[in-house]
């Protein structure tokens, strides 16, 4: 009559309670597959909160090994697992938290050959790269393959998050065009990190695509929120899609994916 | 009244305590077709208190409550028409 064991009944029924969730819902839920881009600041939080939701896939993609210097925000990497693949270290702790879920590793640096044929096994996208390119990279592949996803970034002691549903909200080249000049905003390294605001905004992510697949609430189309944690101010400034948007308006002229030039910041 | 009232399902939820009742009373539920009922067995006192609340809150419609002999509660339960769709993830 009901999917669920007695345990998994017990291990979600905080879900169940919600009446915006229920027991449709966890259903949702367990056969839901999400990709987080990046194991770092946003993605260990994301990680964890869906592993714990009983998101039936989580895929997480990283090229990097866990370095002494991530710990301080990157809740997932745990002091042992320094030099560790980052994607094993998360998918370790995803399992110990939820052992009925599956992880996918994808140890690979997105890029334009592989983006589309990662994304394309996934219901939504969890974007937290540490650079500009690979944040472009993820919004144009994820209008071409009209796949859902929530963009965040964070620095200093300021994050900024959207969600993106390709045909129906602005996407994150409606908003900022092009990538900043590689000068313009300082590498992350450079200019430090709050670390709980990577768990401020990831888990803002994890929470819109907990939504997204339950169909819970209003997600956050159509607007940026952005966040200084010295204040505590949140901002929430309206967007629209752009007609002339070069992805995803009426003339596209990004048709093809293209790999862009820049240094990655080794930070979030 | 209550003889009247078709029975399509049927809860027993004596001995378990809050919150689990009201999740095996939604898990009940969510089997159902609207306007389908649900009896569900609950322990007297917080259980009786708070569960036929709750799916009221939900939407649901509380027919009757009856004490039984072992001093247990039946609390009849209608499935609301037009529960809130949920809208399917992308596939």
């Amino acid at each position: 009559m009901t999917p669920f064991s007695q345990q998994q009944l017990e291990r979600y029924s905080r879900h169940i309670l919600l009446q915006d969730v229920g027991v449709e819902g966890q259903i949702r839920l367990c056969g839901a597959r999400v990709l987080i881009v990046g194991a770092g600041g946003l993605g260990a939080p994301a990680a964890l909160y869906l592993a714990a939701a009983g998101v039936g896939t989580v895929g997480i993609v990283d090229n990097d090994h866990v370095d002494i210097s991530n710990l301080q925000r990157q809740i997932i990497h745990f002091t042992k697992d320094i030099g560790v693949a980052k994607v094993e270290s998360a998918a370790e702790k995803m399992q110990a938290i939820n052992p009925g879920i599956r992880v996918r590793t994808h140890p690979a640096f997105l890029c334009a050959d592989n983006i589309r044929e990662i994304i394309r096994d996934y219901d939504f996208v969890i974007d937290g790269a540490d650079n500009f390119p690979t944040k472009f990279l993820v919004n144009d592949a994820c209008v071409m393959e009209g796949i859902p996803f929530s963009h965040g970034g964070i620095l200093r002691f300021d994050g900024q998050t959207m969600t993106i549903v390709p045909g129906k909200s602005a996407c994150y080249r409606c908003t900022f065009r092009t990538p900043p000049p590689a000068d313009a905003v300082p590498t992350c390294s450079q200019a430090g990190v709050l670390g709980a605001i990577a768990g401020m905004l990831g888990t803002i992510q994890a929470a819109e695509a907990l939504k997204f697949i339950t169909g819970a609430g209003e997600l956050l189309t159509n607007a940026l929120l952005t966040f200084d944690a010295r204040t505590m101010h949140f901002r929430r400034i309206p967007l629209r899609p752009q007609d002339d948007c070069p992805v995803c308006g009426a003339a596209p002229t990004i048709t093809a994916l293209e790999d862009m030039e820049q240094s990655a910041c080794s930070l979030t | 009244m209550t003889t009247e009232v078709r029975i399509d399902a049927k809860k027993n939820c004596r001995g378990v305590g809050c919150p689990m009742n009201l999740v095996h009373a939604k898990v009940g539920l969510a089997a159902l077709e609207p306007g389908q009922v649900l009896e569900i067995i609950l322990d007297h006192g917080p259980p009786v208190n708070n569960v036929p609340a709750s799916v009221e809150q939900e939407g649901h419609t509380v027919l009757d409550r009856r004490r039984l002999d072992d001093g247990s509660w039946s609390v009849l339960v209608r499935k609301a028409a037009g529960m809130r769709p949920h809208r399917p993830p992308r596939t």
